[in-house]
């Protein structure tokens, strides 16, 4: 009550200045910590529950992981899920397919976005920054029409094939949508940017002196290249990569408006698992399979993400 | 030897660049076209500009999508920032790997895994607490907050990093508070970073199908669940239409973005060359 006496000598506006400045710090950190918390990590520990029991005809149409049996808790877990997703080749299928589709594309991807970082890196002043915003343009419409713009290119009637036939180059169609070519082309097109703006930012910081003495010294460009920028730039080809392998493997929209049937791939049928056959059990058990394979590559990505910004203090 | 690499570099870039542009252009032009097939050019009409804004479906989706997307963006910002604040300023502390970890992976986190997860949570509050009742803009709004966040936190932290401390050393030194600091310092500077992760939150949540698509429910189709029923059967001249409208309008608004972003860096370098010139 003593306690009460004295503070009742502030006002509420001292009050709270004190509390802030005794809990401000951890109010803070709490929130944003609380939130990511609730909506990021808590989901997977749900799947990861769900992925252990048994579809059922229900709402929600999973039978509970955790049952009062006899006054006593029973945890009923299910591997049936997952000797189901080895069994059936159709998913081992998808996620070999998933991780080959994924592997190819970052490699085109850096293949072509390689040159064009170097060159944006190296123009001049005012250029560089017009080539910059010329690359972070696409990255901000919407991704959905940039799939579906090649919808149009690729087609049975599309682009290409009426101007090779106008051309007279062909006579009968070429098939190049629904099929894992498309499905290539829609992955590079759509990532392009996330593999030119790591590199370009490693290889705007290089000190091109470096090279120049290297020049001087009698090395022959390619020499130089493959000596001093490759291995200074290998920060940058590995964020770049990540970026775009990660999500890709995983991705959905670009098989399904590009690829064929044939293309599985292992965020189609997560998708597939959950709302044409409403199997939430195997949908958790695909997703907790996929994740277990991104683990390494997302923790990965999250050492050189920490590396660069303690680069940068 | 390097005027042959220089060519090089620029038939490299000629080539990056028509491919990346050639496609949305294609879709603008086509959006204009009078027949319904892509590939036979009928002549000059916006016919379909007229059918896309009768078509109310379409219309309820995009108002959806831009209430979701202001929402959302707003809220991002709000747990965003103090979050890249932590990571930048705050140095150690307990369960600070947790915290960057839960940063950095909804960054590269495949789409259907936190669609999934996200309405596997909802749930299960839902049958543990009865909240939230049913799926709708809400929800989609929570699912979009929180990978939203990141890239805030991501922009905030980046802006932060390569700031100089001295002026917040200062205010200390002289007795200001925390929070006073960070209102009356930090924020002002940090503001351009604050537009662009703003922006940056508003485009992702108006063009995310996937997980929108996981965690709506009847009566919540977001835009692109619109546009991509239709897509699906095919190339369509409204959907040309609507590309070219959101590309001309994202277009607009970033050009706008980088301009004040631009004015105000210029403004403050040269408010600091001033004040270098005053010693």
């Amino acid at each position: 009550m003593s306690s009460d006496k004295q503070e009742g000598s502030l006002t509420l506006k001292q009050r709270f200045d004190r509390w802030m400045i005794k809990h401000g710090r951890v109010l803070v950190v709490g929130i944003p910590y609380f939130w990511l918390f609730l909506f990021f990590l808590v989901p997977f520990l749900i799947v990861l529950k769900i992925s252990f029991s048994v579809a059922e005809y229900a709402q929600p149409p999973y039978t509970p992981l955790f049952e009062w049996i006899d006054e006593g808790i029973t945890v009923t877990l299910n591997f049936g899920n997952y000797l189901f997703l080895l069994s059936d080749s159709l998913y081992v299928t998808a996620y070999l397919n998933s991780i080959r589709i994924a592997a190819i594309s970052t490699v085109i991807t850096l293949l072509i976005g390689y040159p064009m970082a170097y060159g944006i890196a190296r123009a001049q002043g005012s250029m560089r920054s017009v080539l910059l915003m010329l690359v972070i343009l696409p990255f901000w419409t919407s991704f959905l029409i940039r799939v579906y713009a090649w919808i149009g290119i690729l087609d049975r009637e599309g682009l290409i094939n009426a101007f090779l036939m106008w051309t007279g180059i062909i006579s009968e169609p070429l098939i190049m949508r629904q099929t894992e070519f498309a499905v290539y082309v829609g992955i590079v097109y759509t990532y392009l940017p996330f593999m030119i703006l790591p590199l370009y930012s490693t290889l705007e910081k290089m000190d091109v002196s470096l090279v120049e003495a290297a020049l001087d010294l009698g090395c022959k460009p390619w020499q130089a290249f493959a000596k001093i920028t490759l291995p200074l730039s290998m920060p940058g080809i590995l964020a770049g990569s990540l970026l775009v392998f990660i999500p890709a493997v995983g991705e959905f929209v670009i098989p399904e408006l590009l690829g064929g049937p044939n293309t599985l791939m292992i965020g189609r049928t997560l998708w597939n698992e959950f709302f044409a056959n409403r199997d939430w059990p195997i949908a958790s058990s695909v997703a907790i399979a996929m994740l277990l394979f991104l683990v390494v590559p997302i923790m990965w990505f999250q050492h050189i993400q920490t590396k660069q910004e303690e680069g940068q203090q | 030897m390097s005027s042959k690499r220089s060519t090089f570099l620029i038939s490299a870039l000629v080539f990056g660049f028509a491919f990346l542009y050639v496609p949305i252009l294609l879709v603008m032009i086509y959006s204009f076209n009078e027949g319904k097939l892509v590939t036979v050019w009928a002549g000059f009409s916006t016919k379909w500009y007229v059918s896309l804004f009768s078509n109310d479906g379409m219309i309820d989706a995009a108002w959806n999508s831009l209430r979701i997307g202001v929402m959302s963006a707003t809220l991002a910002l709000a747990l965003g920032t103090p979050a890249g604040l932590v990571m930048s300023r705050f140095g150690r502390f307990k369960g600070r790997t947790l915290f960057s970890g839960m940063i950095a992976a909804p960054l590269v986190m495949p789409e259907v895994i936190t669609g999934l997860s996200l309405l596997l949570l909802f749930v299960t509050l839902e049958q543990m607490i009865g909240w939230p009742a049913g799926r709708g803009l809400s929800t989609i709004t929570i699912a979009h907050t929180t990978f939203c966040a990141a890239y805030v936190a991501v922009v905030v932290q980046s802006r932060l990093s390569g700031m100089d401390t001295s002026v917040e050393e200062a205010a200390m030194d002289l007795g200001a508070k925390p929070a006073k600091i960070f209102f009356v310092i930090t924020l002002p500077m940090i503001l351009p970073a604050l537009l662009a992760g703003w922006l940056l939150s508003f485009t992702l949540s108006l063009d995310d199908l996937v997980i929108a698509s996981f965690v709506a429910g009847p009566g919540s189709t977001t835009l692109p669940m619109k546009v991509f029923s239709s897509v699906r059967l095919g190339v369509s001249p409204e959907i040309n239409a609507l590309a070219t409208l959101i590309i001309l309008a994202v277009s607009v608004m970033i050009v706008i973005a980088s301009l004040m972003i631009l004015r105000s860096e210029r403004m403050r370098s040269r408010a600091s060359a001033g004040a270098d010139a005053q010693h």
